[in-house]
């Protein structure tokens, strides 16, 4: 009986796990992409990638879900038919709505470095790429991981709102034996997540404090 | 012949004319301060030489070889710019240093970046790293440096942070230094250790382009010293004769705020 429980809620957050990582392999690049392009000089690049991160974080993540989910197939194009196509349909909504709130993490950090920093990497001969690479990205790494790591561990949570459109993560493998009548597997869904948000916790002061060598 | 040449350089932002019909030359081994009040242009001045602000018309020549037409504007690769605007330092007035690298690692960082593009990076990679490493330890330790090395920036103090981002600025070997308000930041107590290392460097006849508002210290040092006032040249001589005899009354009347003695 707990064997049953177990085995099968394990499976569940074993999805939510390779969502939860799929979706910060994606959403992390692009979100840099994305934040460079709402900071572009060039105006239609700028005006696309604003209103982009307005609808995705304007907007409520189940909802986007549902639309990312099934508009398609009402629209004649059944783009999610293919096995674990719930999986991707969750993904590609997850990875969306994150890249827009880490590009603005992003944008907020690589704004408050001063451009005095720029400037002294120019002088110094450096190309644009060096002085991203070398000067800024590892005071925009030191300034982005306190609210990184708040955003990734509302990730964690958040993949369970991929529930509405029956991907089979933890909470519905609890909530399957609740129709079935027994009410704690439900439940002890939390001890998951609280598990794997405390090891997240720990592994964020670890880099923090790795990264604390030096003061700006 | 000299070694900069600056000919009729104007700048604007927007309707303001930062720089109006700027001239002057200088010969190698010299140093000039230019003096003025904030707003007069200097900063904006340095910023054209460094290549930090284009200039709407004018030209630069270093060592008789043309580095920029203002007039012409056609787009210079960043190729061209790097190595043109290697031609000039730049010391800023807030030192600017990389704060996740130490001391040493600010000096050696451009020149190890540099090497990359040399043809024989690849097999003496070794060789020039211990070049360029053996180089910056020689000019921290001319700063004054040596047992700082391995610091990062926050755990030094404002004169000794500035004379880091001296000494990594000389790490590439400008033909001409330029030092913005390179005191201004600094609690007075700082700005000696500072000043002593600009000083010595004019005694080794470093080529210098040095704003200031040290009055004392430029007329001690410069060789000349040009006066700004909106955007404009107002007098230009030996610096002793501009500090003390001005020709100009605007000269005499900024001066006047300071007790250059």
């Amino acid at each position: 009986m707990f064997g049953t429980v177990f085995a099968s809620l394990n499976e569940g957050f074993l999805v939510t796990l390779a969502l939860f990582g799929v979706t910060l392999l994606g959403a992390l690049p692009l979100g840099l992409v994305i934040s460079f392009g709402s900071m572009s000089k060039f105006t239609p690049l700028k005006g696309v990638c604003r209103v982009l991160v307005w609808i995705f974080r304007g907007s409520p993540l189940l909802l986007q879900l549902m639309i990312i989910f099934y508009v398609p197939g009402k629209l004649g194009h059944n783009i999610w038919g293919f096995q674990n196509g719930r999986f991707w349909a969750a993904a590609a909504a997850f990875i969306i709505n994150y890249a827009c709130y880490f590009s603005e993490i992003y944008r907020g950090g690589i704004e408050s470095i001063p451009r005095g920093q720029t400037e002294a990497g120019l002088v110094l001969g450096m190309t644009k790429g060096q002085i991203f690479f070398k000067v800024k990205l590892m005071q925009l790494v030191r300034r982005i991981v306190p609210p990184m790591s708040n955003e990734i561990i509302t990730l964690v949570k958040d993949t369970s709102l991929a529930n509405i459109i029956a991907l089979t993560e933890v909470i519905w493998a609890g909530d399957r034996f609740m129709k079935k009548g027994l009410v704690w597997p439900l439940f002890f869904t939390g001890v998951y997540y609280l598990a794997f948000n405390g090891v997240l916790t720990i592994f964020f002061g670890w880099v923090e404090k790795k990264l604390s060598y030096y003061r700006v | 012949m000299a070694m900069l040449e600056v000919s009729h350089l104007e700048k604007h932002f927007g309707e303001t004319e930062v720089l109006k019909d700027i001239n002057f030359s200088l010969e190698k081994g010299q140093s000039l301060a230019i003096i003025g009040s904030s707003g007069s242009g200097k900063t904006t001045l340095l910023r054209c030489l460094n290549f930090l602000e284009s200039p709407d018309s004018g030209t630069i020549h270093v060592d008789g070889q043309l580095l920029l037409d203002g007039g012409v504007k056609t787009k210079t690769s960043d190729r061209e710019v790097r190595k043109k605007r290697l031609r000039f330092g730049l010391v800023f007035q807030n030192f600017n240093l990389f704060p996740q690298y130490t001391a040493l690692e600010n000096v050696m960082l451009a020149s190890q970046l540099l090497a990359r593009e040399r043809p024989d990076y690849k097999q003496r990679k070794k060789e020039i790293f211990a070049e360029i490493r053996a180089n910056a330890e020689n000019l921290l330790a001319q700063v004054g440096l040596k047992d700082r090395m391995g610091n990062y920036p926050d755990q030094l103090s404002g004169g000794q942070q500035q004379r880091v981002a001296i000494a990594r600025a000389l790490a590439l070997k400008p033909d001409i230094l330029c030092f913005d308000e390179p005191t201004s930041a600094l609690d007075p107590e700082l700005t000696g250790e500072v000043l002593k290392v600009i000083r010595a460097l004019a005694e080794q006849h470093m080529t210098m382009i040095i704003v200031t508002h040290e009055m004392a210290f430029a007329r001690d040092v410069a060789d000349e010293i040009i006066f700004m006032d909106g955007g404009v040249i107002v007098e230009r001589g030996p610096a002793h004769q501009v500090i003390e005899h001005p020709r100009e009354e605007r000269t005499r009347h900024f001066l006047a705020h300071y007790s250059a003695s």
